[in-house]
């Protein structure tokens, strides 16, 4: 027994430096950023060793949100999410449909995974080099039609400066109402038919109510802004959402391919034999028993897109204020202008968007692990 | 020869006439930059030009890549250096915190396990700036050392993920009875554990060599000039305004060869890795 807790004690003592890494690298740093975000560290003396800081406060954040002369990181943030929401569409579609058309065991079936997955194997930087020469204006993709002896594009891909879809910064509360109330029906539905009480209790009662207050009080919220600000969706960033998906797509393939496979060719052939057609069998049963990967695919692209740089840097470089991204702007305005205080701010805000959906997969990933 | 044929007629029905043509047009679509960027490294630059650009080099022109490797041979040798060295420290920390949480679980390791977890997902630009500090701080902003430093650490949480999930594959049986034979902690992980890991630690140094030789962010906002890795050393060769296409497309190659290669000999090995990141227990 005398041994077995000294076992115990050597094997807490292996463990103990990469705790402390841990627990100063990423712990301490976040509350570090935290505390920077805070101050008014920048200027002139920003690089100075020991830097004259002063607490501001939420200062920094009220600027980005509401200050006059912050629209840029504004539009950087929309962007961001247009982004997010494109790439995982995207990436996740298209991987899925790969897959699929993997799963019918196609001849020449490993050679076409490596095709579809290799891109997943470069850097960024080296993808986005490629992808910039491809988008090139009045060359690369735009000409490819002329071959089969249609006009050229003439998209701009990287420099466009159209918006879509686009709406106004004044209305800021009002749309995170509308948000939550359409998250808050969305996963009411999804739990109706498991737990309809709880279901309408808890989700659809709540965002009926606040998709109403929204419709009908929008007026009488506080405005984020005294003027008008539109910030809509920059046809710009397409190219580079294209690019991603472009690289992504093989890792949504090859989760789903992993799914696919495990799922055993009995459960199949009973669904076949019941005379399901091949679209119901991955409809109704291939797809939804997939759900876990779906959820890891969604918790890991969110989090690539949230800090995607290099792709963005080495497409359309670090000033193109069309395809701007918080993860981009953060550098910029740490490392080239030494406003060390507001990249800091810019930093937190990426890392509470990301945690809005990391937190809870990480802990739930716990309570499986406990339990099981 | 003596199939009956109805079978190779059903095999070319509408079904399979469609799955093929969009397996093909799909497989056209993540060839094109692969094409592009052969074909324009092997141009000589006064025949690049934007509505010739998908056509093939009217003769192969291959100093391309001897300009782009005398431009970039710093940044290669940089980043060798830091990939081995950050891959083997990072591993080896890994395979250790792995064998902990598999066969050492102790009240709340289940929870610094999920700690660590939370570190892989984190955007990297929440640290950056502290990391930068704490690195200057300690005299080892700029160089190798520093990036190497930052690697294993955030390296850290995704390794002793992989090997934790390898091990568990070891039964436990074979650990405790190896205890009841007086083996202790580290005879345990010399004598049992680690010579089974090989495949692990396949598995876990491709990922991170992968995701070592591919980072940018730390690359630039922690090196200097003269410790540039290739990422970097690639984003300053195609990123002058009059850039002739052809080098930045022979140095992307130059880049993306050594991974590639892993990618294409070892390809059983980096999809599990890639698997395992994805956090499927």
């Amino acid at each position: 027994m005398r041994e077995a807790s000294r076992d115990r004690l050597k094997a807490f003592l292996t463990l103990l430096p990469s705790i402390i890494l841990i627990g100063v690298f990423v712990y301490g740093f976040i509350g570090n950023t935290i505390w920077i975000s805070m101050t008014d560290w920048g200027g002139d003396g920003a690089l100075a060793l020991e830097p004259e800081m002063e607490f501001v406060g939420l200062a920094n954040y009220s600027d980005l949100f509401t200050g006059f002369l912050s629209s840029g990181f504004r539009q950087d943030l929309v962007n961001a999410v247009y982004y997010s929401v494109m790439l995982l569409a995207g990436a996740i579609g298209l991987g899925m449909f790969i897959a699929i058309l993997l799963d019918q065991k196609p001849k020449g079936e490993d050679l076409l995974r490596t095709i579809f997955l290799y891109p997943m194997s470069l850097s960024f930087i080296v993808s986005g080099t490629i992808w910039r020469w491809l988008l090139a204006p009045q060359g690369g993709v735009n000409v490819l039609p002329t071959y089969v002896g249609l006009p050229p594009l003439t998209f701009q891909w990287t420099s466009s400066t159209k918006a879509v879809l686009e709406f106004n910064w004044q209305n800021l509360l009002q749309i995170f109402l509308y948000i939550a109330a359409f998250a808050l029906i969305i996963i009411g539905l999804w739990v109706l038919k498991t737990r309809p009480h709880r279901a309408v209790k808890l989700w659809l009662g709540p965002g009926v109510v606040i998709g109403l207050f929204a419709w009908l009080g929008g007026s009488l919220l506080p405005q984020a802004l005294f003027m008008e600000e539109t910030h809509g969706f920059n046809l710009a960033t397409l190219g580079i959402i294209m690019a991603t998906v472009w690289q992504y797509a093989g890792y949504t393939m090859a989760l789903y391919l992993a799914g696919f496979n495990g799922i055993s060719q009995d459960l199949r052939d009973a669904a076949m034999l019941d005379g399901a057609s091949t679209t119901a069998y991955y409809r109704h049963i291939a797809i939804p028993m997939l759900k876990p990967i779906t959820i890891s695919a969604v918790i890991i692209l969110s989090h690539i897109s949230l800090k995607m740089f290099d792709i963005i840097f080495a497409m359309t470089g670090p000033d193109n204020a069309q395809t701007g991204h918080p993860a981009l702007s953060m550098y910029m305005t740490t490392f080239r202008a030494n406003d060390f205080a507001r990249g800091a701010a810019i930093a937190i805000v990426l890392f509470m968007v990301a945690a809005m959906f990391i937190v809870p997969y990480v802990v739930s990933q716990y309570r499986q692990r406990t339990r099981g | 020869m003596s199939k009956p044929s109805t079978a190779t007629t059903s095999r070319f029905t509408v079904g399979s006439f469609l799955l093929y043509s969009s397996l093909f047009l799909l497989a056209l679509f993540f060839l094109m930059p692969a094409y592009m960027a052969v074909i324009t490294a092997l141009k000589p630059p006064a025949e690049i030009n934007l509505s010739t650009a998908w056509e093939l080099p009217s003769k192969l022109h291959w100093s391309s890549f001897s300009d782009a490797f005398s431009l970039l041979k710093s940044n290669v040798v940089s980043s060798v250096i830091l990939t081995v060295c950050a891959t083997i420290l990072s591993t080896v920390l890994g395979s250790l915190n792995g064998y902990v949480f598999s066969k050492w679980k102790f009240k709340g390791s289940e929870f610094i396990f999920t700690l660590f977890l939370f570190g892989m997902f984190i955007p990297y630009q929440v640290i950056l700036i502290p990391l930068f500090q704490t690195l200057r701080a300690m005299n080892l902003y700029g160089g190798l050392p520093g990036l190497i430093l930052a690697h294993v650490v955030y390296g850290l949480p995704i390794t002793s993920l992989i090997f934790r999930n390898f091990y568990s594959q070891i039964p436990t049986a074979l650990v405790e009875s190896a205890r009841l034979d007086g083996a202790g902690f580290f005879s345990i992980y010399t004598r049992i554990v680690f010579p089974l890991s090989i495949p692990g630690f396949v598995v876990t140094s491709l990922w991170q060599v992968t995701q070592i030789w591919n980072e940018f962010l730390w690359g630039i906002c922690l090196t200097r000039h003269a410790d540039n890795p290739i990422t970097v050393g690639l984003a300053q060769l195609a990123g002058g305004q009059a850039v002739s296409w052809n080098l930045p497309m022979a140095g992307s190659l130059m880049a993306a060869a050594p991974v590639l290669a892993i990618y294409i000999f070892l390809g059983r090995y980096f999809i599990r890795g890639l698997l395992a990141g994805s956090v499927k227990e």
